[in-house]
């Protein structure tokens, strides 16, 4: 035990000695978190349109000030050609472009129908899906409104309820996304880095020599860098409630172990792959350039992962992010018990299990 | 009268409040083995940082092969060769490779650079590591190619920073013997050493306490002047006054 | 030139000599360019559904048929309570709750008005924001098939029939791969280009190298240029391999001019190439490089523009992404696979993204001491 202390204590040395290093650890999860839960969002305001209004009828001006109205919009009111059009997107200048025909509003009434072209720029279809769907509402809604002064009977009025987020915002979804995804990186990287640090610089072979069993090595070197871990855990939850207003609606306590539980996961990731390189480089990497990307985009907080190909379901099941990914969403978002979340839990718990004595076997044989 | 390539006037090197150098003046001429003694922290590597070039002195006058520390840098650099304290070879490249490279940027020609290597290769007997990565040779080998490499280019003066930390005496004596070599082609050896018996293969040696030079002599000399048996008594009356720990 | 010659022959026989290095460079991004597109699909489909039918009418089922039949929806179970259907919300089996009360058919006859209660798991608003927009537009459609059915005289008089016709310009089959995958190629080979440039002169400096670099006459520019070309070259390869997969994986043809994509990949590289050796000659040890750029490249790649609009970003987010290469390659990357567009409209962008890789680079050189 003493001896496990003592190799503790030098492991955090180690780690507060380099202040620039330090430094980077707190400050960069704290201004990620922060920038990303403001930043990252669906919502469409100041979107560049524009209207074409070849009727200038009271229909499609009525509908052009509803448009305006609702601010997620920043108009542009113009004839333009089809070749105009085309080459505005072509630049970039607009996302979307509203067509009124001729005689909008006397076909509206005497035909008893009208349409409205909605082009948009599908290639960024994200964002010009969004657009329509806005664009369609507001213009839905003024049918709404117009059935409704006309007395047309029989209708179906849905009312619609938006639960955990009524206003729907970006950050309740990306900021669960956006922990997982900053605590799986900054604990696989911290942790990869350090034991191949010692490889390099000889200092390995002095503790595999001394008589200090393996899993104390490995569990030593996890230990300050959980510690780490946790501050920088506490500080961005500290922040998604205060700054950026997610609060947590379940048990805290639930939500810190859960957390704990997730750096595990990590810190067995980064020291896995510390055993397995030669070099920090190499170490680097593989827990950046290897992680990144797949992290981003297969732990289900960017694209659904209900949408992907099986095989890809599959896959993203050892993308340890997955997971934490939706306790963080039941515990902190929704608010529910660990009854909700006890199989991811236990997911979380055999993919660190099986990382710890990967770990371990490998660290063998290396020393044999 | 020999001529003078290296030339200081007080030359000093202040890390905020701390003097590592403290206006240091001493003349080395042409052709010799200069050595530079002190224990560590004496300062040693601080003053020949500056003149390399690696480093802005504080204050204080120094040239070096004629040209000033403060404004010409970049032409001592062509004239000068340099062996640091850290090996400092490229370990993932060939021993031609390293030829190569460290020739070429001294601007020696594609045909100069084969010429010098093979013989090179054939001095130092390393012939069958010639394709070898630099990683693969024992320490003393390494010891013995870093210095070759440092007057492949022929400068007038060759810097050495403890040219032989932890060698091997055997491989201590060859690297020795290469900067005899050396010498006798002409080319002026500047080297730091803690290696007292080192000292004695100098012709002239000064010894650094504290940053401040505190005797320069030929070894012959300073052992009469301090009545002492070797070097090592020489340096121990020396230095027992040194305020700095190790 | 000559010094320049050495210098990258030296950079290049340490490439190719670290073989595993050499592997993750090529076949991670490569790799990842063949799976990852799987997954970038942001469409929103199979929303899953739970009903609460308490009315269990002719109406009530022709509406749930509608929404189930519109491909959008998926339905999932019949409840007999909100509450026992909620319960699919807090497990996330479901997104969203169709409640529809007692009486439905008939109030809506008689009183010729009747709400339906729908309740989203609006976590992800994207989602919850288009299903119900997809929901609305259901409902809308069934009011008018209804009024028709119900009274026949009102056919030809339905007022405010308003359509909505979209329009999808430059991606008309709608294919989320498109409108992805080649922003996701540049991303991959920012990543692997921007963290390879910027452990190496800081690698020099741990093993102690870079002083005998410092002491020769190499002249700085020479250096860092040395340090910048082969990434630079490295980088277009991963590129062009990338384009040439997603020709055959996806059968992303250009639709503009690939040399134009090129010359802005040129200029691009550069900057992030300087950014690199920017953060290099700032870090004492590789580690502090890998730090501080995985702490950019994760700004760089989220705030691109390619995962969520940068318009709905807040003003202050939109003006840092004006300083955001990987922005500018999204961008452009799109405008010219996609939109067909030429030399003269991505100037703007090209001459953002030059003045960019000028002052990175001139600025890595002014920072690269050869003193300490």
């Amino acid at each position: 035990m003493k001896q496990f202390l003592s190799f503790v204590k030098k492991e955090f040395r180690h780690v507060l000695r380099d202040r620039r290093v330090l430094l980077i650890l707190f400050g960069m999860p704290v201004v990620q978190v922060l920038l990303f839960g403001f930043a990252l969002s669906n919502e469409i305001k100041n979107t560049k349109i524009v209207i074409v209004d070849y009727a200038k009828d009271y229909a499609s001006q009525q509908i052009t000030t509803k448009i305006a109205a609702s601010h997620y919009f920043d108009i542009e009111k113009n004839l333009l050609s089809h070749d105009q059009l085309l080459s505005s997107f072509k630049k970039g200048k607009i996302k979307e472009a509203v067509i009124f025909p001729a005689s909008f509003a006397k076909d509206l009434s005497h035909k008893g129908g009208a349409q409205i072209q909605v082009i948009s720029d599908a290639s960024d279809l994200n964002t010009s899906n969004q657009i329509t769907a806005y664009l369609t509402n507001i213009i839905l809604n003024y049918q709404a409104e117009q059935n409704q002064l006309q007395k047309i009977p029989i209708q179906i009025i849905p009312e619609t309820r938006m639960l955990y987020n009524p206003e729907l915002k970006g950050a309740p979804n990306f900021v669960p996304g956006v922990m997982a995804m900053v605590l799986l990186l900054v604990c696989v990287m911290m942790t990869a880095v350090a034991i191949v640090k010692e490889k390099e610089t000889g200092t390995m072979e002095v503790l595999l020599v001394s008589p200090m069993k393996p899993w104390t090595i490995i569990v030593s070197k996890a230990a300050p860098y959980l510690i780490l871990s946790l501050v920088d855990l506490i500080s961005i939850l500290v922040l998604s409630v205060y700054v950026l207003g997610v609060p947590v609606a379940g048990n805290i306590f639930l939500l810190l172990a859960e957390s704990t539980l997730f750096i595990l996961t990590c810190l067995m990731l980064g020291i896995l792959i510390s055993i397995g390189t030669a070099s920090q480089q190499i170490a680097m990497l593989i827990s950046l350039v290897g992680m990144m990307m797949p992290a981003l985009m297969l732990s289900g907080f960017m694209f659904p992962i209900e949408n992907m190909p099986y095989a890809l379901q599959i896959i993203s099941n050892i993308i340890p992010s997955k997971w934490y990914y939706i306790i963080v969403k039941n515990v902190m978002i929704k608010g529910t018990g660990f009854s909700a979340v006890w199989k991811e839990t236990l997911i979380l718990a055999g993919i660190t299990l099986l990382l710890f004595f990967v770990s371990l076997k490998k660290f063998k044989i290396r020393l044999q | 009268m020999p001529e003078v390539v290296i030339k200081t006037d007080k030359l000093t090197k202040r890390f905020g409040n701390f003097t590592a150098v403290d206006e240091i003046t001493f003349e080395v001429f042409k052709g010799e083995i200069f050595g530079f003694l002190g224990a560590n922290g004496a300062g040693k590597t601080t003053a020949m940082r500056m003149l390399t070039g690696l480093s802005n002195p504080t204050s204080g006058k120094a040239s070096v092969a004629g040209f000033d520390v403060y404004k010409q840098t970049e032409n001592i650099k062509k004239n000068i060769g340099y062996m640091s304290q850290k090996f400092s070879l490229y370990g993932d490249l060939t021993v031609l490779e390293n030829l190569q490279f460290f020739g070429g940027i001294y601007g020696l020609s594609d045909k100069q650079i084969k010429e010098k290597s093979e013989e090179l290769i054939e001095e130092l007997e390393l012939q069958k590591q010639a394709n070898k990565l630099v990683d693969d040779l024992p320490l003393g080998w390494k010891q013995k190619l870093a210095f070759s490499v440092a007057i492949f280019h022929n400068p007038k003066i060759v810097f050495l920073d403890e040219p032989t930390g932890g060698v091997d005496p055997v491989a201590r004596r060859q690297v020795w013997s290469l900067i005899y070599a050396a010498a006798d082609k002409g080319i002026t050896v500047f080297v730091t050493t803690h290696y007292m018996d080192e000292a004695e293969y100098c012709n002239r040696i000064s010894i650094m306490v504290d940053g401040k030079i505190v005797a320069l002599d030929s070894p012959g000399n300073l052992k009469k002047q301090f009545n002492s048996q070797s070097m090592d008594d020489v340096f121990l009356q020396l230095a027992r006054g040194a305020k700095r720990n190790e | 030139m000559r010094t320049l010659k050495i210098l990258l022959q030296k950079e290049f026989r340490q490439i190719f000599r670290n073989k595993i290095i050499l592997r993750i460079t090529m076949v991670m991004p490569i790799m990842q360019f063949i799976i990852l597109p799987l997954a970038a699909n942001f469409e929103i489909k199979n929303i899953n559904l739970v009903v609460v039918d308490h009315d269990h009418s002719v109406d009530s089922r022709k509406l749930l048929s509608d929404i189930t039949s519109s491909g959008y929806f998926r339905l999932i179970d019949y409840d007999n309570t909100f509450d026992e259907a909620y319960k699919f919300i807090e497990t996330d089996k479901a997104d969203v709750v169709l409640e529809i009360p007692v009486d439905f058919e008939r109030n809506l006859v008689r009183e010729g008005s009747q709400k339906i209660f729908i309740a989203f798991n609006a976590i992800n608003g994207t989602k919850a924001g288009l299903g119900a927009s997809y929901l609305r537009t259901i409902v809308s459609d069934y009011n008018k098939d209804i009024l028709v059915d119900l009274i026949p005289s009102t056919k030809n008089a339905n007022k405010a029939g308003i359509d909505v016709v979209p329009l999808d310009w430059f991606n008309a089959q709608r294919n989320y791969q498109l409108s992805l995958i080649p922003g996701i190629l540049g991303m991959l080979v920012t990543l692997v280009s921007g963290f390879l440039t910027s452990l190496n002169i800081v690698k020099e400096k741990e093993i102690g190298t870079i002083e005998q670099i410092n002491v020769s006459p190499i002249r700085k520019r020479d250096f860092i240029l040395a340090k910048l070309i082969p990434f630079w070259i490295l980088a277009n390869v991963i590129f062009t391999l990338g384009l040439i997969l997603s020709y055959f994986l996806y059968h992303i043809i250009p639709q503009g001019n690939l040399l134009v994509l090129y010359v802005f990949l040129a200029v691009y590289l550069l900057a992030i190439l300087g950014f690199g050796l920017l953060v290099s000659t700032y870090s004492e040890t590789q580690q502090q490089a890998m730090f501080i750029m995985y702490f950019f490249m994760m700004i760089f790649l989220l705030l691109g523009g390619l995962f969520t609009p940068i318009e709905s970003m807040p003003h202050w987010a939109q003006m840092i992404t004006k300083l955001n290469p990987v922005a500018y390659l999204i961008n452009v990357i799109r405008m010219v696979m996609l939109k067909g567009s030429t030399l003269k409209d991505i100037l703007p962008e090209l001459g953002s993204v030059a003045i960019m890789a000028v002052v990175l680079n001139v600025w890595a050189v002014l920072n690269y001491k050869k003193k300490m």
